[in-house]
């Protein structure tokens, strides 16, 4: 299959980190947290997870792509000398 | 206690959206043939498929009804995971993947028609695509309830717009699409549910303040009581445990069910197919942790969100009534309920009383665990989780029931002989028309709720013989066609019989058994008749499969090739790094799950 899943795990996540984690930034001092959070800012702390975690996704996702290209290349090359 | 969802909450959900439908455009121009919408092509990476294997079965029934059984049962209910899903994942992957993806049969039901005949396969067919439909519809109907409860949401638009989602992005990019989108509603799952855990224990004092707070050590063992039904909370003995959860019902799920082998058939290779539930076994091991805990803490935590206070040790209840202000349709009352855990209300607003006990409406227990400890922001992360494991099951069923369809119905009886592009395009008209009906039944389970416990217990009873078929299938090539329909039709028929004859304490007689008029045995709890059911139809047809098998005549080895163990070469796993074999995998897996049950015990 030509798409890679990482690709779009790892937008969707990088982008729900930067909201979410801006969102927190921006409400640090919200009673909200102490509300419901026990005091801890999760959405700042979270959201730096899921970015995290979504940069990561999309490392990979660009490291198969170049793997995939590489390997496509060789190929190429393979069947090129074979004809040769 | 309501939740008003801020700019951000809606964001996060619209961004889920646009991706879930994003996938599916992307996807639309790589589905050219049949094979391409309802088998992937048999191209997908095991990791991919593993997950996916999880995430299907990952519907409301685990998320929301887990949860519930937490609050109700404790960890026991981790057995569903530990007995009742992990040791057949592991028996599907290293024993009965061979056959199915060997055979190069599409679905479950055309494996059945390669091993024994066509009316096996006709009867599994019919009644998996029927069920499939129905449980859908079930499910959809139970998120529109809870978006309606909890959010104020209209039941109706919730319906419609899942529907048109899961339509949209399955019509596109068929089970391709839906595997990728189960792999993303995988994580966002599991991503949306850390935090959930983690503030629960922290706000309780880990595990060893839930243990205290809970003040019921039969709750906090998922061992210790199984000795005798009346010592634990879910009245079952270990051997209904073991023998009804365990070994029947786990391996009818998990090695028959086509909505999960469907996922492991589109793999890549044989190898890829093998290692697909023993990959999906080791989140699914975890996962108590993410949705069985929040239930459980729920019922013993304060609603300190609305009375304004932080929470603490105050005593749940003397807190829950300063939120009530409630009515049908306004917010939801936790007057007389149970730590977060709302009582169950009738018509007019008013809890509902059982034998002088408050009735908990025990689903709300993981929403509203949500709702207490997540703050805008992350609120939205959370209805996402909730959304997106409705709708992976949703998909899920979509898929199987288009292949099986339009594979095993309608090329198998109706139009034998048409193009592949004809077929291709009956799998797009199967899944407009599956979800169509999905919807009708979920409005028929609004208005007519005895119709539907009708329903699955019908589908109950078809279920439960159905690993005995392919287990004498697979193992036993003596095993002949009208033996496994004969043990099939028999097996429903002793489920039948002895759901009618027995009956649940503090029961009466109607869907909860004793339908025909004599009760000659009375379960302590109503799993526990389930189990025994399952037991009787599982032993009942494992009987009449191979008492007329041995009176009708076997097919000739050469037709079994590939079908039966003996006759199969045993598949070999060249060109994998020791730690990526099966076999090991296998034995990590049930390492690990040895320790958990100590742990836990």
């Amino acid at each position: 299959m030509g798409f890679d899943i990482r690709l779009p795990i790892g937008m969707m996540f990088s982008v729900f980190g930067v909201l979410v984690g801006a969102y927190g930034a921006a409400t640090w001092d919200s009673e909200m947290y102490a509300r419901h959070s026990l005091g801890i800012n999760v959405n700042l702390w979270w959201g730096l997870v899921m970015l995290i975690f979504g940069a990561g996704m999309l490392l990979l996702a660009r490291r198969g792509a170049v793997a995939a290209r590489a390997s496509d290349k060789t190929d190429k090359t393979l069947k090129n000398s074979i004809v040769k | 206690m309501r939740p008003h969802p801020h700019w951000i909450d809606y964001s996060v959900i619209g961004i889920y959206f646009t991706f879930v439908l994003g996938i599916g455009f992307v996807l639309k121009k790589y589905m050219k043939t049949s094979a391409d919408f309802f088998l992937s092509g048999r191209s997908i990476p095991a990791w991919i498929t593993g997950l996916a294997f999880l995430s299907a079965n990952l519907g409301a029934q685990e998320v929301i009804g887990m949860g519930a059984s937490g609050a109700k049962y404790g960890i026991m209910t981790s057995h569903f995971y530990w007995v009742g899903a992990i040791p057949a994942m592991i028996f599907v992957g290293l024993f009965m993947m061979p056959f199915y993806y060997g055979s190069r049969a599409r679905s479950v039901p055309e494996y059945l028609k390669l091993r024994f005949d066509e009316k096996t396969r006709g009867l599994n067919a019919i009644s998996f695509a029927v069920m499939t439909v129905f449980s859908s519809g079930v499910s959809m109907y139970a998120m529109g309830k809870l978006l309606q409860l909890l959010l104020g949401w209209n039941f109706n638009a919730a319906i419609i717009v899942s529907a048109l989602i899961v339509l949209a992005y399955t019509f596109l990019g068929g089970l391709t699409s839906a595997i990728y989108n189960e792999v993303l509603q995988f994580f966002l799952i599991v991503i949306g549910f850390i935090p959930l855990t983690f503030l629960g224990l922290k706000d309780v004092g880990g595990w060893e303040g839930l243990k205290a707070r809970i003040g019921n050590d039969a709750m906090v063992h998922s061992w210790k009581y199984l000795g005798s039904p009346s010592a634990n909370p879910m009245g079952v003995e270990w051997f209904s445990m073991l023998m009804g959860l365990g070994f029947v019902l786990s391996f009818g799920y998990w090695c028959t069910d086509f909505l999960v082998v469907q996922r492991a058939m589109a793999a890549d290779s044989m190898t890829s197919a093998r290692r697909t539930p023993l990959i999906a076994a080791f989140p699914k091991m975890l996962f108590p942790f993410l949705v069985i805990l929040p239930g459980m803490i729920a019922g013993v935590v304060s609603a300190a969100t609305m009375s304004g206070h932080t929470s603490g040790g105050v005593p749940a209840k003397a807190e829950s009534e300063v939120v009530s202000q409630s009515g049908p349709g306004g917010a939801i009352s936790l007057e007389g309920g149970k730590g977060i855990i709302p009582p169950k209300v009738d018509e007019s607003g008013k809890p509902l009383v059982k034998d002088g006990k408050v009735v908990l409406d025990y689903d709300l227990a993981t929403p509203m665990m949500l709702v207490r400890y997540f703050p805008s922001g992350l609120l939205g992360l959370g209805l996402c989780a909730l959304m997106a494991s409705f709708m992976s099951g949703m998909a899920g069923n979509t898929t199987a029931f288009n292949s099986v369809w339009t594979y095993d119905i309608y090329q198998g009886y109706i139009n034998k002989t048409a193009s592949d592009q004809h077929y291709l395009w009956m799998g797009r008209a199967a899944t407009v028309f599956g979800l169509a009906v999905s919807v009708a039944a979920a409005y028929v389970a609004r208005q007519f709720n005895n119709i539907m416990d009708v329903l699955q217990l019908v589908f109950a009873f078809v279920n439960a013989p159905l690993f005995a078929t392919f287990l004498l299938g697979m193992f036993w090539k003596r095993a002949t066609g009208h033996g496994a329909f004969c043990g099939l039709l028999g097996g429903t028929a002793a489920a039948a019989v002895h759901h009618g004859i027995t009956l649940p304490m503090g029961s009466v007689p109607g869907v909860k058994g004793g339908f025909l008029g004599v009760v000659v045995h009375q379960y302590p709890s109503e799993m526990a008749q389930n189990f025994w059911t399952a037991i009787f139809a599982w032993t009942t047809c494992f009987t009449i499969t191979i008492l007329v098998s041995l009176l009708t005549t076997p097919r000739p080895d050469g037709e079994l090739k590939g079908l039966v163990y003996a006759l199969t070469d045993r598949p070999k796993d060249v060109d994998l790094a020791w730690y990526q074999k099966p076999a090991v995998l296998a034995v990590v897996v049930l390492t690990v799950l040895v320790v958990l049950n100590w742990i836990f015990w």
